[in-house]
């Protein structure tokens, strides 16, 4: 078959279902569906890179505290503490802190007093570990240390963000499961658009059905159609979700807060917002034919 | 009487088809272009077969009962009947809209009632339907409603064309293949749906009341025009209770449907009187 005689045949396709392509409710309504799916993926997809970001970033940090009222006493387990996890494998840097920096931080809440050395601050180590360190490493820190004195303790700062990093995967959960139930929302409505389509070219079908055609012949018609009609809208939808997600970032990025700006798209979630329009097409070229499929399995 | 003008057409038609026609049937088609009665492509075996055949809608009695006959390929038949008799009933079984309830219907040699569905459309398609209503598609022109056989089948456009031109010229509508049927005349519509059902050259013709709408004029045209086609071999079915014109027809045999039941299963009422093609069973 030529292409003149390809274009020709679809011509003759295109006018045997004779709306046009954006038709009735359900490209706008798909576009409207796929808004609002790839704002729920970007989301999830989001949360769970902020998740990975703010965990990966604490899951190698530790804070050593030496919690002893005697000044001179915990200066000198603090320097053997600081020595002995210098010496350790899994450490890879230590860092003292400066106890009048400690002192500057919260003298807005204990006032001056916190200063002048009659209050007793723990003397803290910021310990940085090496890449790839577990929880049982940090442990096994926290064992040694704890031999040296039991003032000695270690606080992996993974536990202190623990319940926002839970909070971040439910959201990041709620997302996917709203885009599930999108999808399935989807594919509900191009179900009934194809019935109601089914429905208006009852004739038409019924005297191609009588000519011979097959149902997947008469299948095609409808998908081709809802195919295209969910094109349409998946695209405008996909693109005024994208301007959206971009301006948001710039929002998130203007606050200067490091854990928002955690909540950013790796090029990897970007091509998965990308298939989403794709995958809209597909769920309703096969919506649509399951659904003609089924009508007409029910003529002999 | 014929027109002039339609027996050209006819004989264009003739020409123009027995190109495609295996030589038997070329031979018996330039026959007819000398104006030859003879129908050609009588084939001794039965095309279709019903053996006891009932159908029956939902829960009602039987609209159609232990129905029995054969038609031979190339034959002229007539069914007949009053209002409510099951001749529409009976074109369904044979256009396979529908199955029976019971009893063996056999197409071109092979049980329908138990081919699978799928086996369906290839044989829809050695079968063309006039409709008693047309059932042309509205939104489509006269040109798209007779190339829909066509393009079911496959064919390329480019040949397309030439067969649905063909066509239009044939049935008299050469200038109105643009025009959508709401635009039609009644009997433009018939013509428009009966070159819709024999533009892909069927084996088997089913016309349901064909000339139930058109004046006799029109009427003696239409069954012309079946004649034509039964002489290149198509088997032609027509349901009418127009007695008068089925005496048109020479050699064309008649089968009387009375409340569902053949009423002549021994052929003695069958009409014109010396039947040849339907054999009861």
């Amino acid at each position: 078959m030529t292409g003149a005689d390809r274009r020709a045949a679809a011509a003759a396709r295109h006018r045997l279902l004779p709306e046009g392509r954006v038709a009735g409710p359900m490209p706008w309504v798909i576009a409207i569906m796929m808004f609002l799916t790839v704002l729920a993926a970007a989301a999830g997809l989001g949360l769970a890179a902020a998740v990975q970001s703010v965990g990966d970033d604490l899951a190698g940090r530790a804070t050593v505290q030496i919690v002893e009222a005697n000044a001179d006493r915990r200066e000198a387990l603090s320097g053997e503490a600081a020595r002995l996890l210098r010496k350790s494998p899994d450490v890879q840097s230590v860092h003292p802190v400066d106890p009048t920096a400690l002192a500057d931080q919260i003298r807005p809440w204990l006032g001056q007093d916190a200063a002048n050395g009659d209050l007793p601050i723990p003397a803290l180590i910021d310990v940085e570990l090496k890449p790839g360190a577990t929880r049982d490493q940090v442990q096994r820190l926290g064992r040694v240390l704890s031999a040296i004195s039991p003032s000695i303790r270690v606080e992996p700062h993974a536990a202190f963000l623990q319940p926002l990093g839970s909070l971040l995967t439910a959201l990041g959960g709620l997302a996917a499961g709203i885009v599930l139930l999108m999808a399935l929302a989807t594919a509900a409505i191009v179900v009934l658009a194809a019935r109601a389509a089914h429905d208006s070219h009852r004739g038409t079908i019924e005297v191609l059905h009588l000519m011979g055609a097959t149902d997947v012949q008469i299948a095609r018609l409808f998908q081709r159609r809802i195919g295209l009609d969910a094109l349409f809208g998946g695209l405008l939808g996909f693109v005024t979700a994208l301007l959206v997600i971009i301006l948001l970032g710039a929002r998130l990025a203007a606050t200067g807060s490091d854990l928002l700006a955690a909540i950013s798209l790796p090029w990897s979630s970007w091509v998965i917002l990308a298939v989403l329009p794709v995958g809209g097409v597909v769920l309703a070229t096969l919506a649509a034919r399951w659904t003609v499929l089924r009508s007409l399995g029910r003529l002999l | 009487m014929k027109s002039a003008r339609e027996d050209a057409a006819t004989r264009r038609f003739q020409a123009a088809w027995a190109l495609r026609l295996p030589a038997r049937c070329a031979m018996a088609a330039s026959k007819g272009q000398k104006g030859a009665r003879t129908r050609i492509h009588r084939s001794m075996s039965a095309i279709v077969q019903f053996e006891n055949v009932g159908l029956r809608y939902g829960l009602d009695s039987e609209t159609l009962s232990d129905v029995s006959f054969s038609l031979h390929g190339g034959g002229f038949y007539f069914l007949t009947g009053a209002s409510g008799a099951g001749k529409t009933s009976l074109l369904k079984l044979l256009y396979l809209a529908q199955r029976p309830s019971r009893g063996v219907i056999r197409l071109f040699g092979e049980d329908v009632v138990t081919l699978p569905r799928k086996r369906l459309p290839g044989f829809r398609r050695r079968i063309g339907v006039v409709f008693q209503d047309f059932r042309l598609v509205t939104h489509l022109s006269a040109y798209d409603n007779i190339a829909l056989p066509l393009r079911v089948a496959g064919m390329a456009e480019s040949e397309i064309d030439a067969s649905v031109s063909e066509m239009l010229n044939w049935v008299g509508l050469g200038d109105r293949g643009q025009a959508r049927p709401a635009t039609l005349s009644g009997g433009e519509q018939q013509r428009v749906a009966i070159a819709r059902a024999v533009i892909a050259r069927p084996e088997i013709l089913v016309a349901d009341e064909p000339t139930g709408n058109v004046d006799a004029d029109m009427a003696r045209r239409l069954l012309t025009l079946f004649e034509a086609l039964n002489r290149l071999g198509t088997t032609i079915v027509v349901a009418t209770h127009d007695l008068p014109l089925i005496g048109q027809v020479e050699g064309a045999q008649m089968m009387r449907l009375d409340k569902g039941r053949l009423s002549d299963p021994t052929g003695s009422l069958r009409y014109p009187p010396r039947p040849q093609g339907v054999v009861a069973s």
